[in-house]
């Protein structure tokens, strides 16, 4: 761990000067300072790329008995849980996984709301987060349709439908990424494609995040610049006072978040991999009709807060267009975020009790809204989505004025054990 | 503002309850582990159901190896026409007859207990009642006109509807009574219909068993490795602290 970035001798010697293995390792992980401080919220980025990495290994698995037509899809997922060896555990690992993949992302996001780490100087690492978001979000949409259910099909069928509630084009829009006037044969083979490509975009996506982050450096608990504060530390003067090196010290925290973030996958995989319908939903255990609609479309659960918020706003003109502008919105509001926030402060430590409560009533809105989306459509249900709704948007929207008039503790020179 | 949300939370429990009407499922009281009910099960299937509903995502030789039947009871017992241990099992009835005489392909019931679930197979099955504006003389309470007449009926005896009368409301079917004796008694019918339930969910996850068995071992071994990645932790960070 000396400060040394490349050694001249023996084989790595002969590796650096050709290629900067040393100086790559020792400025991203040996050599890279990360705050003291870091907590358990801390864990869900490291995560968050081994989920990535099963479901691109479990994923190439799966392609070599999976069959992308409207004909043979479905009888080859059930050849691959039954007559492939190990197929239903490379599969239910896939299907665990998308969803751990959504529970990581959310709570990781949710730390950057708690911490603020969207703050400068980090408004491109959350805007490298964002797009990763909606990049996983296409490739999820696009592999549920794959194993050709009920649910597979007609889930699909309503949300390519929303693309044609856009004015004018609306019609063509959703016919040209059917490649079809409804789901079929077709659409499952671009999907397919489509569904294969873009986890590498994803990983692409994540590399530059990590870069970013490693350019500014990471947040902390405590919303402090660990690089504005006193220099020198035992492996190097120059290096943050509170900064300590990211491996052995993250390396070795995040292996035991790893096993117990293993241990709870495992407990699904292997006693629950249906999760009580969330995981694996009950319809989609029938293959796809396109003669006969389900009762009840909903998408799933990790896309129902945004289906609910897509469902509250009621048609106008006749048309949808307004309820998808405002699905869309929800999303795409999040980009904003660095610039909402106009709190003299990072943390919810040392924010006041405004912003407390305003996060507060995010969540459980956004939670409320998830759980409104699974429902079927009622009056109550209708009224509830819209109320929440509100106070989501309102979250956002309203964050310049609440933020920049709470009232705020002093902050702390150095970060807190 | 708690109070309000504590309001919307209450609010919520009405829209679950929505959910959740009609007839009321019976237990099946479903047990993977008794293989004398599973061979039963698959008995009674290939004898009752698998002339029009094929289990076409599962082997002969699967089911065989998985319920502990032999080689020569699976040839003896279960191998119909020309098929090979080693076939899927696939219906004798052909589409366009099952159209022609139910008006409805018969469905292929793999998973039908992974879509129903098992206490929605075993409660249909026991929820036939004489009808006769259908066109087999049975509706089922479960099924609403179904197209699929009462197989089981000789062995269960002929059931009568119990109606549901709510103001207002057009009566429904809620449940049934006896009406007419069967072969066999209530008690050996709904052991029957349990093995047969019992031996469909097997087939839905031939594998559940197995992965049970291999979660224990998994989450031991994650136990251990979780002591270990602790003391590794603690013992790095000792001089953070």
């Amino acid at each position: 761990m000396s400060a040394q970035e490349t050694t001249t001798t023996g084989f790595m010697g002969w590796i650096d000067k050709r290629f900067p293995a040393t100086k790559v390792w020792n400025e991203h992980l040996a050599q890279y300072y990360a705050p003291k401080n870091f907590n358990f919220w801390y864990y869900f980025g490291s995560l968050a790329i081994l989920v990535l990495v099963l479901q691109i290994v479990t994923g190439l698995f799966l392609a070599m008995s999976y069959k992308p037509s409207a004909a043979e899809a479905y009888a080859s997922v059930e050849y691959i849980m039954r007559d492939v060896e190990w197929g239903w555990l490379i599969r239910y690992l896939h299907s665990t996984g998308a969803s751990a993949f959504f529970v990581i992302i959310y709570l990781h996001m949710f730390r950057a709301l708690l911490y603020g780490s969207y703050r400068k100087p980090r408004e491109l690492l959350w805007i490298i987060g964002v797009v990763i978001y909606l990049v996983m979000m296409a490739t999820a949409f696009m592999g549920y349709l794959l194993p050709w259910g009920q649910m597979s099909y007609w889930g699909a069928q309503v949300i390519v439908n929303l693309f044609a509630a856009v004015p004018n084009i609306g019609p063509d829009l959703s016919t040209w990424i059917r490649g079809d006037y409804v789901i079929s044969d077709v659409t499952l083979n671009r999907f397919y494609a489509l569904h294969f490509i873009i986890p590498f975009v994803l990983a692409a996506l994540v590399f530059i995040h990590v870069v970013a982050l490693h350019a500014v450096g990471s947040n902390n608990p405590d919303g402090i610049e660990i690089k504005d504060g006193p220099k020198g530390n035992r492996w190097s003067p120059d290096a943050p006072a509170d900064g300590i090196p990211f491996h052995p010290y993250y390396t070795v925290k995040d292996l035991v978040g790893t096993v117990v973030f293993l241990a709870i996958f495992a407990a699904v995989v292997f006693f629950g991999p249906g999760f009580f319908g969330l995981f694996l939903e009950a319809p989609n255990f029938q293959p796809a009709n396109p003669m006969v609609t389900p009762l009840h479309i909903a998408p799933v659960w990790y896309f129902t807060p945004f289906y609910a918020i897509l469902r509250a706003v009621p048609p106008m003109y006749d048309s949808q267009f307004p309820g998808v502008i405002a699905m869309f919105a929800s999303i795409l509001i999040m980009f904003l975020l660095p610039w909402l926030d106009r709190s003299p402060v990072k943390s919810i430590r040392y924010k006041g009790m405004v912003t407390k409560v305003a996060l507060g009533i995010f969540v459980v809105s956004f939670i409320a809204l998830g759980y409104l989306g699974m429902m079927p459509v009622s009056e109550l249900a209708t009224v509830m989505s819209q109320v929440f709704t509100v106070l989501y948007f309102a979250f956002f929207l309203l964050m310049p004025i609440y933020s920049s008039l709470d009232k705020v503790k002093p902050v702390p020179e150095r970060v807190t054990a | 503002m708690n109070k309000l949300l504590a309001a919307f939370t209450l609010a919520l429990v009405p829209v679950l309850g929505f959910a959740n009407t009609g007839p009321q499922l019976q237990s099946a009281n479903i047990d993977l582990k008794d293989q004398a009910s599973l061979q039963n099960g698959a008995k009674y299937y290939t004898s009752y159901c698998m002339g029009c509903h094929s289990l076409q995502y599962m082997r002969y030789n699967r089911m065989a190896k998985d319920l502990g039947i032999d080689d020569a009871s699976l040839r003896k017992y279960f191998l119909v026409g020309d098929a090979k241990p080693g076939d899927l099992m696939t219906r004798a009835m052909r589409v366009d007859d099952a159209e022609k005489w139910f008006g409805v392909p018969s469905p292929d019931l793999t998973l039908v207990t992974r879509w129903r679930s098992p206490d929605w197979v075993y409660t249909y099955l026991k929820s036939y009642f004489v009808d006769p504006t259908r066109p087999w003389g049975v509706n089922n309470v479960m099924f609403p006109n179904v197209a699929m007449p009462n197989v089981l009926g000789d062995l269960q005896g002929q059931q009568k509807a119990v109606m549901s009368h709510q103001a207002g409301a057009t009566p429904v079917a809620q449940g049934v009574a006896p009406l007419t004796a069967g072969t066999m008694k209530p008690e050996q019918f709904d052991a029957m219909v349990r093995d047969l339930t019992n031996f469909l969910t097997y087939a839905g996850e031939p594998m559940q068993l197995e992965r049970q068995r291999l979660g224990v071992w998994v989450l031991i071994f994650l136990g251990v490795l979780f002591i270990f990645a602790y003391l590794l932790k603690k013992e790095f960070w000792k001089d953070v602290h």
